[in-house]
């Protein structure tokens, strides 16, 4: 069964995933853009797959395309959950 | 290991067992020649298991990897085998006979490909392998359908490499010419004359283009295709 997903829930997971791919946990804030943290495309794909089996939301490569900071994730995923 | 049962793939399949992979031998029907691959692997003291699955149908790559994954753990290596060949010339190919070689050929590899790419990206690592063909790159007539498959399996293979080189996974092509394989019967013509090396090659000949390409020799190869054809093509 796929998590709820909730601004908090979504939050956590994507800050999690995306300091695993090497930035510090305290830089992966809301209006952090993935340019600034070095997360490229390939990491978005890792992240995305994450998000999908914590809340069985598909990310497609044309959202994924437009996202600029870690909010913009959090809020589409929640957006596509609900 | 997609189309393990027979062939090249069984060669293939055989070849990375000797490496020390554990084998996930994926076949449609013959699971007579699937089962013999196994019991020639175990022999030698390798590992090996069998998974149905027609690479055709958009829902068996999941179940594939699942089942390897649950057995072996990530699969790390992946070699697009699986292919079929519908001959005719052009104007009498009909949609099913084109269908049905894109559909295994290259839609196939495909999903595989994008299947195994999930848990190679999170390795940090692995390698890729299309079996792909002379024909693609080169015509042969009474192929068009085969040889826009291999075509476009050469494509993939480049685009792929180059979107996942930076994650230590590699992705290549062996281009095997002539092989003494089921898959040759039928073919028409002296087949020979065109070849410099006079004869046709062993699939244990394009086994070991694969194996080296999935070999920690090969880290830097990427996005290439291997060409083996005993110079049928030079």
């Amino acid at each position: 069964m796929p998590a709820t997903a909730t601004q908090e829930t979504v939050e956590k997971t994507i800050v999690e995933a995306i300091a695993k791919l090497g930035p510090d946990e305290d830089q992966v804030t809301r209006d952090a853009t993935f340019e600034q943290l070095d997360v490229d495309s390939l990491d978005l794909v890792e992240v995305a797959q994450i998000v999908e089996e914590e809340f069985g939301v598909v990310l497609k490569g044309e959202d994924m395309e437009k996202l600029q900071t870690v909010g913009d994730a959090i809020d589409l995923v929640v957006s596509r959950a609900s | 290991m997609t189309g393990a049962s027979r062939g090249i793939g069984a060669a293939i399949a055989r070849a990375l067992a000797q490496d020390g992979w554990p084998v996930g031998v994926n076949f449609r029907t013959d699971e007579g020649g699937a089962a013999k691959v196994i019991a020639g692997i175990e022999e030698a003291g390798g590992k090996a298991v069998a998974v149905r699955g027609d690479v055709s149908d958009p829902a068996a790559p999941e179940q594939i990897f699942k089942a390897l994954e649950e057995r072996f753990g990530p699969v790390l290596v992946l070699v697009n085998n699986a292919g079929v060949r519908a001959d005719g010339l052009s104007p009498q190919i009909e949609d099913d006979a084109w269908d049905r070689v894109l559909d295994t050929n290259l839609t196939g590899a495909f999903r595989t490909t994008r299947r195994a790419l999930k848990g190679m990206l999170r390795a940090r690592y692995g390698r890729v392998v299309n079996v792909a063909s002379v024909v693609g790159p080169h015509a042969n007539p009474g192929q068009a359908n085969y040889a826009a498959s291999k075509a476009g399996l050469i494509g993939m293979t480049k685009t792929v490499a180059a979107e996942v080189a930076r994650r230590g996974i590699t992705v290549n092509a062996v281009a095997p010419g002539y092989v003494e394989t089921e898959m040759l019967n039928g073919l028409n013509g002296n087949l020979l004359d065109a070849v410099p090396a006079r004869r046709l090659g062993k699939p244990e000949e394009i086994a070991e283009c694969v194996r080296w390409l999935t070999s920690e020799g090969a880290s830097y190869v990427t996005g290439t295709t291997l060409t083996v054809d005993g110079g049928l093509t030079a």
